[in-house]
């Protein structure tokens, strides 16, 4: 999706050109329909009309700039939620131009041979149910989600996944899955679909990254009603101060009424910038907008979550479930190591290996090249540049591959392949390879590797065995610090491998996870995963056969492969639309930054409170109790100043944060306690300070305004 | 010796008492409330109510069988309020006024012990004995019950079973209060305090001083954070406190279960850490409100206390100004009503710690479980605010803080501030109302959320000048006093309910550390924040401007 998120994204966060754009959504916003989904700005725009009421009944520059800057609240909320909207529109936008009204052409059988001759019906995209099958030939657009079931062709996917290379896709296996709106560039398949009407991945992902219709996540829920309840008390703490403040100023008669107070009371003015001052307005403000942002995060790193819960629960997750090939190893194994029997030079048998494996085209015939080569210096030659050598295949039968060079003295065998096998050889070329031979082998085995012996047999000598490879899964780079920080989090990672527990456990220790499940079936990942959840962790795996769907459903966060198939994909709460699955890691990382984002500017919002109350209790009562002047540390120039300060501090504060919601806090991989100490010092001790100063520097403004 | 010097070594010596009986005290609790099988005299009493012991209550059944007992132990009382005269040992004394019986009946059972009347000229020793007493003891039986409960909703997993009422009462009466209450009576006997049937009066030199069972009753008064003296005077009265070491003795017993409480909880949810820290968090609060009452009245300007170096009006002088600020600071940090000097003679500001105390919530340590619970509650909220920052949907103790929990903890801590501020701003509206204070503008006005800080968290205690015998105050601080004790009970109890239905996630290097020091200055951060800021605008037209006037 990168050519969306350029157009979305990349530019400044705090680009003037976002905010004008979000002004008609910001205030169709204010809408009080729509407003009550949010209870805490809700508050500020019932007070926002009440000081309206007031300031056009007893108009005061004090009055209007107030009510001024407690509209300008609730449209900063209202902006916040709009841009963050903003972004998924201009991706969902673009997804939507590959929604195309496709025509889907119809066939009564998968039983076709050829494309031409067919008799098809012509029916619109939408109106496809589960179940239909469809031909779709060269050039034309898939009509929906489905599973090829007859034919192979090429498939541009570039819509969905901004990939632009093109994808195999053909019938039977794991890459049977199609999505509608991708492009098929040759040949021509015939595809069952398997999604119901309305509800493919593209109408998924739009309705994804557009958020109007956004369901609350659980602890989005919860934060709201805390915030309610811290609402509701900051409510009833301003108006039972009404009575009292009436009970104060009585006995004081002498004291003077003032704009803020008078013989009736707090104005109402002062009252509601008291309360929108208290009431958590930073977070609540910007709550909607950091959950919206989280959910784009994802989907900027092409990953199609099913649901905001799943995102939370990524968070959570305290083991990971990875399996080895492709994700901790790469795909193939490699020839790591060169180990000759004794008497025998390095450089002859690095010689041998590589002579031997020039013809040998396999993933691992190629790292013994390469590795001869990287090691020893030996310059690769190309098979055709002996014309001296006759070449010996691999093949299942005598599983050694190998070249026959015509030398002057004769010929010059030389074979590399399966221990067994080439041990057979050596003996019925005479030699006989001693017990030196099978101490290596059993070395490489124990430490997980597969040995490869290379042996020679010239011609008038014995064969013998020159030595042996040492064949590995290379761990990819980087994995085993990734795990060390997992650690540090307290995640758990647990390799999923077919190899045996000898094999596995030598891996598991060289990449440094917690833990491996050998030989495992699908059913053993399942119970895995139920052993783990019932022991109250919560999983996440990724996965892309078939096979592999009961786990991806049961795991709490099953994160299936875009190549898999359509089952996987169902089964699982996320797709990882460049399937790769170290991905995982990724959106761990995701999920805790959502949360942290949150608790950070929750705990930030409380925090500036201390502030706001030394600018407004003294402003409210200095005049009537002269002590309480002492409150006012700030030593802020008039109460209406310390008022507005206070306000204006209020509403700009949400505008500053509008980028760290979008962005999300600062996130790195560290334990629970150093992060907490990290975020306690910047969001907590610095929303205690910010405040004083922040509304110290709004008063040396307003205080310059004349008649305040 | 000065007596500021006395006064620190006094609570020096206190935190070492405290610290001595923390961990056998809190296993002893812990030991009662666990065990499995029931003793002879625990077997007894269940056959007398017909208490299935061994069948475990939801917490609906607990809430109802809490419910059901305080509304029977009201009755109960109020009947023999108003037929006092026609039983036996009623010393003469006529039947109890209605509407006094009944705040009376409320004031006990919700273990608050405002005290509407004058004990020695109002009760007679049946109703002293058989229904204040008792009442001393099962509601402070109550609210470690409750606070039990709640621990066993962070302990146990996959349930809705968390206990049987009737069994957890009958326990922590029998074999936590009145173990240490016989000791302990006969502890303040040995210090001079009375005991005795008498329904003679002491006459000396022209006074007239009623005796009775004083010492039986004064032990559990502090014990179970009661407070409900047995003289008008209190624990002032030379009977019921008679020397500095007694006085030492009843802030002992007032802080040891409490404090001790954080053990037993430590020890039922497997981690003794985490109990000492939230008894880390008590101690800071009530070190530094200690600290605070002390250091104001040591410093109170005026003529009188300036000569001689404090504040002495109010007080006595057999314990002098630092020991009866401890005392003061002591009683209302808990629920414990009871008083040895008086409030309404201290400074603005040490009288505006001591209001700010109860204002808390009560939680430093508390009354005898409704501290721990009320301390809980707040490390709930301050885990789910604070907790977010690591990453992780909040968690306690293994238990996820979701919407149910969060609703549940912010009902709780939404109701004593609803019903303090509410109950005051109405009370201040209506002139009439206005002649119960004793001082009028600031003073009065801490006088009136006094009363209502007190009633509306079960304190008991009053500024003395105020005078809350009139209807209104009858009615309004009754209703506090009732909806105070039994809604948070209930938000309680419905939260330990909804915990132990969870399963429990495993600790990891993930999880929200719940027991280092960061997390201790958090929940007081909270606490204050939370609590305190709420009452800030009233705070500050009462104690601070009259502190700073």
């Amino acid at each position: 999706m990168s050519n969306v998120t350029a157009a979305g994204s990349k530019n400044g966060l705090l680009d003037p050109k976002q905010w004008l754009a979000s002004t008609p959504d910001a205030l169709r916003k204010l809408d009080p329909r729509l407003m009550w989904r949010n209870p805490v700005m809700f508050i500020v725009e019932i007070g926002a009309v009440f000081t309206t009421v007031l300031a056009i009944a007893d108009p005061s520059a004090f009055a209007w700039i107030i009510t001024v800057w407690l509209w300008l609240t609730v449209l900063f909320a209202n902006a916040a939620e709009a841009i963050a909207e903003g972004r998924g529109k201009a991706q969902a936008d673009s997804l939507r131009k590959a929604k195309t009204d496709t025509i889907a052409y119809k066939v009564a059988s998968s039983a076709i041979t050829s494309p031409r001759d067919i008799t098809v019906t012509e029916v619109a995209a939408p109106g496809l149910q589960r179940g239909d099958l469809v031909l779709v030939k060269a050039g034309q657009v898939i009509p929906g989600d489905g599973d090829v079931v007859t034919g192979i062709a090429s498939v541009d996917e570039s819509a969905i996944t901004g990939e632009s290379a093109p994808v195999i896709r053909e019938s039977g296996g794991d890459r049977s899955a199609v999505m509608g709106g991708t492009k098929v560039l040759s040949d021509w398949i015939v595809v069952k679909i398997t999604q119901e009407p309305g509800a493919s991945f593209l109408d998924r992902m739009i309705a994804l990254v557009e958020g109007a219709n956004r369901r609350k996540t659980p602890n989005e829920i919860a934060l709201n009603i805390l915030l309610a309840a811290m609402t509701i008390i900051f409510l009833m703490a301003t108006v039972t101060m009404q009575p009292v403040a009436i009970f104060s100023k009585d006995w004081m008669a002498a004291a003077p009424d003032t704009e803020v107070l008078n013989a009736s009371g707090v104005t109402g003015i002062v009252m509601v910038s008291l309360l929108v001052c208290l009431i958590p307005t930073t977070i609540g403000a910007l709550l909607s907008a950091i959950g919206i942002a989280g959910m784009d995060r994802l989907v900027q790193r092409n990953v199609l979550a099913m649901s905001g819960r799943a995102v939370e629960a990524a968070g959570d997750v305290n083991t990971l479930l990875l399996d080895k090939t492709g994700t901790i190893t790469y795909g193939n194994r490699r020839a790591s190591e060169f180990l000759s029997v004794p008497g025998v030079a390095a450089a002859r048998l690095a010689d041998a290996a590589q002579l031997s494996s020039l013809a040998d085209e396999t993933p691992e015939g190629r790292s013994i090249v390469v590795f001869a080569k990287e090691t020893y210096g030996l310059r690769e030659r190309s098979a055709g540049e002996l014309s001296h050598a006759t070449w010996v295949e691999f093949t299942a039968q005598t599983r050694m591959s190998g070249v026959d060079l015509a030398e002057e003295h004769g010929l010059h065998e030389i074979r590399k392949g399966a221990s067994a096998s080439v041990i057979q050889w050596v003996k019925d070329n005479g030699g006989n390879p001693d017990g030196q031979v099978t101490e290596l082998v059993d070395r490489i085995s124990n430490a997980g590797g597969t040995p490869l012996l290379v042996a020679e047999h010239k011609a008038g000598h014995d064969a013998e065995v020159l030595g042996v490879i040492h064949l590995k899964d290379i761990v990819k780079e980087g994995m085993a610090e990734r795990f060390a920080q997992l650690r540090s989090m307290g995640i758990r990672t647990v390799m999923i491998t077919g190899d045996n527990p000898l094999t596995a456990a030598a891996i598991a220790k060289e990449a440094g996870v917690d833990d491996f499940l050998a030989e495992a079936t699908p059913e053993d990942k399942l119970e895995l995963i139920k052993k783990e959840q019932d022991g109250g962790r919560l999983v996440a795996m990724t996965g892309d056969g078939t096979n592999d769907a009961p786990a991806l459903a049961q795991a709490d966060v099953g994160v299936a492969m875009n190549t898999g198939t359509s089952a996987a994909k169902e089964a699982g709460n996320m797709v990882d639309l460049d399937s790769d699955p170290t991905k995982l890691i990724e959106i761990v990382a995701i999920g805790k930054q959502l949360l942290m984002t949150r608790g950070a500017l929750t705990t930030f919002s409380i925090a500036n409170d201390i502030a706001k109350y030394f600018a407004i209790i003294p402003a409210i009562f200095a005049a009537v109790y002269p002590g309480l002047d002492a409150m006012n540390v700030m030593r802020l120039s008039s109460p209406t100043s310390a008022i507005i300060s206070a306000v204006i501090f209020n509403a700009i504060i949400i505008l500053l944060l509008v980028p760290l919601a979008l962005k999300g806090v600062k996130y790195r991989a560290a334990s629970a306690s150093s992060l907490l100490r990290r975020n306690l010092l910047i969001y907590g001790v610095g929303g205690i300070v910010a405040p004083f100063v922040g509304i110290k520097l709004i008063d040396l403004l307003i205080s310059l305004i004349p008649g305040l | 010796m000065s007596t500021t010097t006395a006064g620190y070594v006094f609570i020096a010596a206190m935190i070492v008492a405290l610290i001595a009986v923390y961990k056998p005290l809190g296993d002893y609790i812990y030991r009662v409330v666990t065990r499995e099988k029931h003793r002879a005299p625990e077997r007894f009493v269940y056959k007398l109510v017909g208490v299935k012991a061994d069948t475990e209550q939801t917490w609906g059944g607990y809430a109802r069988s809490v419910l059901a007992f305080s509304a029977l132990s009201i009755f109960f009382l109020y009947g023999l309020q108003r037929l006092q005269e026609h039983l036996p040992w009623s010393n003469g004394m006529a039947e109890v006024p209605a509407a006094l019986s009944w705040n009376t009946a409320v004031s006990f059972t919700t273990n608050t012990n405002w005290q509407a009347y004058s004990g020695e000229s109002t009760m007679g020793h049946l109703v002293q004995m058989a229904g204040l007493a008792v009442q001393n003891f099962v509601s402070a039986a109550v609210g470690v019950a409750v606070a039990i409960v709640l621990v066993r909703g962070f302990a146990r997993k996959l349930t809705d079973r968390l206990g049987n009422f009737w069994v957890d009462l009958t326990r922590i009466t029998i074999w936590v209060l009145l173990p240490i209450a016989i000791v302990g009576a006969v502890v303040l006997i040995i210090g001079g305090a009375v005991q005795n049937l008498t329904a003679e009066t002491v006459t000396q030199a022209g006074q007239h001083i009623t005796g009775g069972p004083v010492a039986s009753q004064e032990v559990i008064k502090e014990l179970g954070t009661n407070g409900g003296g047995f003289y008008n005077a209190n624990s002032a009265h030379p009977f019921e406190n008679p020397t500095s070491w007694t006085n030492f003795f009843e802030i002992f017993l007032i802080l040891c279960v409490p404090f001790a409480l954080t053990r037993t909880f430590g020890r039922m949810v497997g981690d003794k850490r985490q109990g000492l820290a939230i008894a880390g968090v008590m101690a800071v609060i009530a070190l530094a409100s200690v600290l605070l009452v002390v250091g104001f009245e040591n410093a109170a300007d005026g003529t009188v206390p300036t000569a001689i170096g404090a504040a002495m009006e109010g007080r006595e002088v057999r314990f002098g100004t630092p020991n009866s600020s401890f005392f003061a600071a002591a009683t209302t940090l808990t629920s414990t009503g009871a008083v040895d000097s008086f409030h309404d003679s201290y400074s603005a500001w040490g009288g505006g710690v001591l209001t700010l105390n109860m204002l808390l919530g009560e939680v430093a340590p508390g009354g005898v479980g409704a501290g721990l619970y009320g301390m809980l509650v707040l490390a709930v909220i301050t885990v789910f605010v604070a907790g977010l920052m690591v990453g992780r949907t909040p968690e306690y103790l293994g238990k996820k803080i979701g919407a149910r929990e969060i609703k549940l903890a912010s009902m709780y801590f939404l109701t004593t501030p609803a019903l303090v501020l509410i109950g005051l701003a109405a009370s201040i509206s209506v002139p009439d109302n206005l002649t119960s204070m004793q001082d009028k503008g600031t003073h009065g006005l801490s006088e009136m959320l006094y009363a209502f800080a007190s009633a509306s968290n079960n304190n008991g205690s009053a500024f003395a000048g105020f005078s809350a015998n009139t209807d209104w105050f009858n009615t309004a601080l009754g209703l506090c006093m009732f909806f105070g004790r039994f809604l948070p009970i209930i938000f309680v109890l419905a939260l330990a309910g909804s915990l132990a239905k969870q399963k429990a996630t495993p600790a990891s290097e993930g999880t929200f550390p719940t027991h280092k020091p960061l997390f201790v200055g958090m929940v007081v951060f909270t606490t204050l924040i939370l609590v305190a800021l709420t009452f800030l605008p009233v705070l500050a037209l009462g104690p601070v401007a009259e502190g700073l006037f």
